[in-house]
């Protein structure tokens, strides 16, 4: 006799499988018009969240956004036909906030790192950028290595939440990290000697270095890494990582990206914009 | 009835307010991962027991207010006299103390002590954070104490003269002990503020628990597991001192 529960089973399976069909049509057909790329064109508006680094994004005199990051996320607004709005945000809570959906997208100098990327996707990278260190001329007198910043009596400020903070976790595990909110408080702080040096993306320390030379200075020729930068965005959007991602790619191809980088960061160009 | 009313209304509203929360929880497009957070707290290597970061941190904010408290309260007291003092001079700086403190926001006043005045004196980020704690916090004790010395009746001060107390003496052993029985529940809600307050020092890189939680988010993004976390741990401590207190004002009331 052959086993009722099997044919049921199987009669059932066979029942379901128009169902099944349906719904897998209907999950690419949904992710599209919940992709955020729908919603942006809906809205005739793209909401960038980003956060203060010179010179990715700064204030100028009138009080416009202006940097590299503003330059790239206007030109991508441009593109798609729709209005840029920009929403600073603390660097710290940047990620929770994008997860939140107070913005559509990161474009603020985001280094690509694994512990960031398993809460949030990444675009493929339309930016590399370094690590670099500022150093105090007293206090740091004679430092010339990364070894010599990675004892016991060094103090270093860093920006929280920002890739300073894990390479100089990485770099100098002996030195004790000192992390402020803002920039501005971690410069302030080498400035009155309290700290050895101040890690942060290039160019940055160059340029504060080259603002008080007599106190200060670059103890290191070279960045000491090299990390991607990429556009951030929530997890399970595939549309939104395609669009960027050949957005990026023909912005690579155009040499659009280089031009940029060229006049934000080679050039000294934009100070009158901001002084 | 009324008391079936007022069960009725309590109930109703922990009911909407345990919805809003799952609601909340719920429709958050955000990944829990709860299980993450034990480790921070206390896990243990081979058999011995190791302080989290964050226990490390409730350390930290304990002793900062610890230390804190007993300034306020000896800067609120110093203060109050000096308000109700017969000098001039002194009432008025006692004033000006307290009025600008009162009027102006504690992380500003953290941000000038540690980045205008502490250079110049060579303090510590720690001894900076105490200091600006401990006058904002003095300040408002201040106030309670003053009040609480002008509430004890005229008589008590002319009965302590009549019988020769020396000034001191009335103030030690009569003027005081009544004005902490008075004030004592102000004063632990002041406590109670000043724990809460410690976390603005983790603006100036100072280690405490509200620092711990910000760093191990920016290095874990368990953005909202870590801070319910960091916000029960200050609950336990505010809630522990409230207790202690409460046990004091019933040991006061029995005295009396």
């Amino acid at each position: 006799m052959f086993n009722m529960k099997k044919v049921l089973t199987a009669v059932g399976l066979i029942l379901l499988m128009p169902l099944a069909l349906c719904l897998a049509g209907e999950t690419g057909d949904r992710l599209s018009k919940e992709s955020v790329i729908e919603k942006i064109q809906k809205d005739k508006v793209i909401r960038v969240g980003m956060s203060t680094f010179v010179p990715w994004a700064m204030k100028d005199k009138q009080g416009k956004l202006v940097g590299f990051e503003i330059d790239v996320a206007r030109q991508l607004a441009k593109d798609m036909g729709v209005d840029v709005e920009f929403v600073p945000t603390a660097w710290s809570g940047i990620i929770p906030a994008l997860m939140t959906g107070k913005f559509d997208v990161i474009i603020g100098g985001m280094g690509i790192t694994a512990e960031r990327n398993l809460k949030v996707n990444f675009t493929t990278p339309y930016d590399y950028s370094g690590m670099s260190m500022v150093a105090h001329r007293k206090k740091a007198e004679g430092f010339s290595t990364l070894d010599d910043f990675n004892t016991d009596a060094v103090n270093i400020a860093v920006r929280m939440g920002t890739t300073a903070e894990q390479a100089a976790r990485k770099f100098f595990p002996h030195a004790s990290l000192r992390l402020f909110e803002n920039e501005s408080q971690a410069l302030q702080e080498l400035n009155l000697g309290r700290v050895h040096a101040v890690v942060s993306s290039a160019p940055m320390p160059v340029f504060h270095a080259l603002k008080y030379p007599d106190k200060l200075f670059v103890p290191l020729e070279e960045n000491f890494t090299k990390e991607p930068i990429g556009f951030a965005i929530r997890k399970g959007d595939p549309d939104a990582v395609n669009f960027f991602n050949n957005w990026i790619i023909n912005q690579h191809a155009s040499g659009f990206l280089k031009e940029k980088k060229a006049f934000w960061f080679e050039s000294r160009d934009w100070e009158d914009l901001v002084k | 009835m009324k008391h079936k009313k007022n069960i009725l209304a309590v109930s109703v509203f922990t009911a909407v307010l345990i919805l809003a929360v799952v609601i909340g929880y719920k429709n958050l497009s955000y990944n829990w991962q709860w299980y993450r957070v034990a480790p921070y707290f206390f896990s243990f290597e081979n058999g011995r027991f190791v302080a989290g970061v964050l226990l490390q941190g409730v350390w930290i904010t304990f002793k900062i207010s610890a230390i804190s408290l007993v300034l306020a309260l000896v800067t609120g007291m110093v203060s109050a006299f000096a308000r109700l003092s017969p000098y001039v001079s002194l009432r008025v700086l006692a004033w000006c103390y307290v009025e600008t403190i009162r009027n102006t926001p504690l992380l500003i006043q953290i941000f000038v002590i540690y980045f205008v005045i502490s250079p110049v004196l060579d303090l510590s980020a720690f001894t900076s954070a105490v200091i600006a704690l401990s006058l904002f916090e003095g300040a408002y004790s201040s106030e309670i104490i003053r009040s609480g010395i002008i509430n004890i009746p005229k008589g008590q001060f002319e009965a302590a003269q009549s019988i020769g107390l020396p000034v001191f003496a009335t103030y030690y052993k009569v003027v005081v002990p009544q004005m902490l029985r008075q004030t004592l529940p102000m004063l632990a809600g002041q406590s109670v503020s000043l724990i809460k307050d410690s976390a603005l020092v983790s603006t100036i890189s100072i280690y405490d628990l509200t620092m711990q939680g910000q760093k191990i988010v920016s290095e874990t993004f368990l953005t909202f597991e870590i801070w319910f976390a960091v916000a029960l741990c200050y609950l336990s401590i505010t809630a522990t001192l409230s207790f202690i207190i409460r046990r004091i004002e019933t040991r006061m009331r029995f005295v009396s």
